[in-house]
């Protein structure tokens, strides 16, 4: 997005805080924390476990609200979910009684799309993370990497302009796993969008990531930002690759 | 046979009915040694390691399992096995979890709370001895079944993917403790996964196997100096090398 000639975020985090209160105590989980991500860039969220990430994702996603600062997607403050935003959940969050086609539909349905048009739209991006002929299938009878598809399928048919993952493939087995880094990169290549990817896994962040923000304990704050301009497809095994890879784990040990 | 092998394979095949799972695969371990064994997604690798224990379901359908030389007796062979799935029982606190081993081996009163007590500090779950099952994370759990495993001194581990399901953190970690207690031990261990990062990492030989029916494909010494790193340019050579053979994605 261009703006008086100069480029704005088409997401805005500034100076963000959240506090879970109780009845007793505090719970003060991120701390101003400010960022800004540009249109179709893929930034990871990088972090010790537990850290806050999901947190940081959710507000984003307007599932949770800021208790200090506010956060911007397209110009808008985040009040609420919205369709502007998909979001890729870590356990498959799909609907057990709809099927594949009845998930991937569900949210131009909800937007008032008449059938023929979302039907259209749910196919084009079944077939786009690879689940043509399985349109009918309910879920439970799919693998944990299909499952995945699906969830990546739904948050697309919304047309978001910005796509939130949640640690998608970390319940995957390590096999599947690369397979599906592997998708994601062909899916998004395919279908640009501004990504915010969260794992801890240092080698899924540099094998996707154009930027890896690196993230500290709770209250989590951001400790360092890592560009990663190596060539797409990357290789795991590539020097260039372990060498960025090594140093974001230096960089993320030294925050514990 | 010679003296230091501990366990040797001859043509293990299972068959459950026409479906043809392991088609003749042999090989030997040796005393101490540590073998990862790794497949392809579903190629039978949970099978192979149940072949292993002598459990009644399976039985071989051609083949033998010797231990020091002798065909596989759960009475005489002290075989310990850690689950995929966490195996603790719920309604034992964790210090009943670990003794449980010892217990149905009747081991003196004495030397079970002496090997406790070695165990709790080793996984370093002091403090949470008297918890239940469900009030420990993932993590913890799968610490309670390795103590409670390496408590009986196993002379063979079996082990089956056991940190499949944690996060790549909690993985280094429990990784270490158990390179750890596997050099202070000798402990003679089949470790069976799907992450060939973890095969390299944790290996003195890897045994690479085929989609079903299974065969052995290749087997790979592992003579990497340890601790490894896993962002090593020799450990990611060897990681491409056992990718290679398996790679389906």
């Amino acid at each position: 997005m261009e703006q008086n000639g100069q480029l704005t975020p088409i997401i805005s985090m500034k100076d963000v805080g959240k506090i879970y209160y109780s009845e007793h105590n505090s719970n003060e989980v991120v701390k101003d924390v400010s960022l800004d991500v540009q249109e179709n860039e893929f930034v990871v969220l990088f972090g010790p476990g537990q850290c806050g990430k999901t947190t940081l994702l959710n507000l984003i996603a307007g599932l949770q609200l800021p208790t200090s600062g506010e956060v911007i997607v397209d110009n808008k403050k985040v009040t609420a979910p919205g369709p502007d935003r998909g979001v890729v959940y870590q356990r498959t969050a799909l609907f057990p009684f709809c099927t594949v086609m009845g998930n991937v539909e569900f949210g131009p349905k909800s937007q008032g799309m008449d059938k023929k048009s979302r039907r259209e739209k749910a196919q084009y991006f079944i077939d786009l993370v690879g689940l043509t002929g399985f349109e009918n299938q309910f879920p439970n009878r799919l693998s944990g990497g299909m499952r995945q598809r699906v969830g990546i399928a739904r948050a697309y048919a919304n047309d978001p302009k910005v796509m939130l993952m949640d640690e998608p493939f970390g319940h995957l087995d390590a096999q599947t796993r690369y397979m599906m880094e592997a998708e994601l990169e062909k899916i998004w290549q395919k279908e640009k969008r501004t990504c915010v990817f969260v794992t801890n896994n240092s080698e899924e962040a540099v094998y996707l990531a154009d930027r890896i923000i690196i993230l500290t304990n709770t209250p989590t704050h951001i400790r360092e930002e890592v560009e990663v301009k190596l060539p797409r497809p990357r290789r795991y095994s590539d020097p260039e690759f372990l060498k960025i890879r090594r140093q974001i784990e230096d960089i993320c040990e030294s925050t514990l | 046979m010679s003296e230091d092998v501990k366990v040797k394979v001859n043509h293990m095949t299972k068959q459950f009915g026409d479906l043809l799972v392991l088609n003749d695969i042999s090989f030997d371990v040796k005393k101490g040694e540590f073998l990862c064994v790794v497949g392809p997604t579903g190629c039978g690798k949970t099978t192979f390691l149940n072949c292993l224990t002598k459990l009644k379901a399976y039985e071989l359908t051609k083949g033998e399992i010797l231990i020091n030389g002798e065909p596989v007796d759960l009475q005489k062979h002290n075989i310990a096995y850690i689950f995929q799935e966490y195996s603790s029982f719920p309604w034992y606190t964790v210090e009943e979890n670990i003794a449980y081993g010892l217990k149905v081996r009747k081991r003196p009163a004495a030397e079970i709370k002496e090997s406790v007590e070695e165990m709790l500090e080793l996984v370093g779950l002091k403090e949470y001895r008297k918890y239940y099952p469900d009030e420990l994370s993932a993590s913890m759990l799968q610490r309670v079944a390795i103590a409670r495993a390496f408590a009986v001194k196993p002379e063979l581990l079996l082990m089956d993917e056991p940190y499949g399901q944690l996060d790549n953190e909690l993985r280094y970690k429990l990784e270490d403790e158990l390179i750890k207690l596997w050099q202070r031990t000798g402990t003679t261990v089949i470790f069976i996964t799907h992450n060939i990062e973890e095969a390299v990492y944790l290996s003195n030989k890897i045994l690479v196997l085929t989609n079903k029916p299974t065969t052995i494909k290749k087997e790979i010494e592992n003579t990497l100096p340890r601790p490894r790193d896993v962002t090593d340019l020799d450990f990611n050579k060897l990681r491409d090398e056992v990718t290679d053979l398996i790679k389906w994605w």
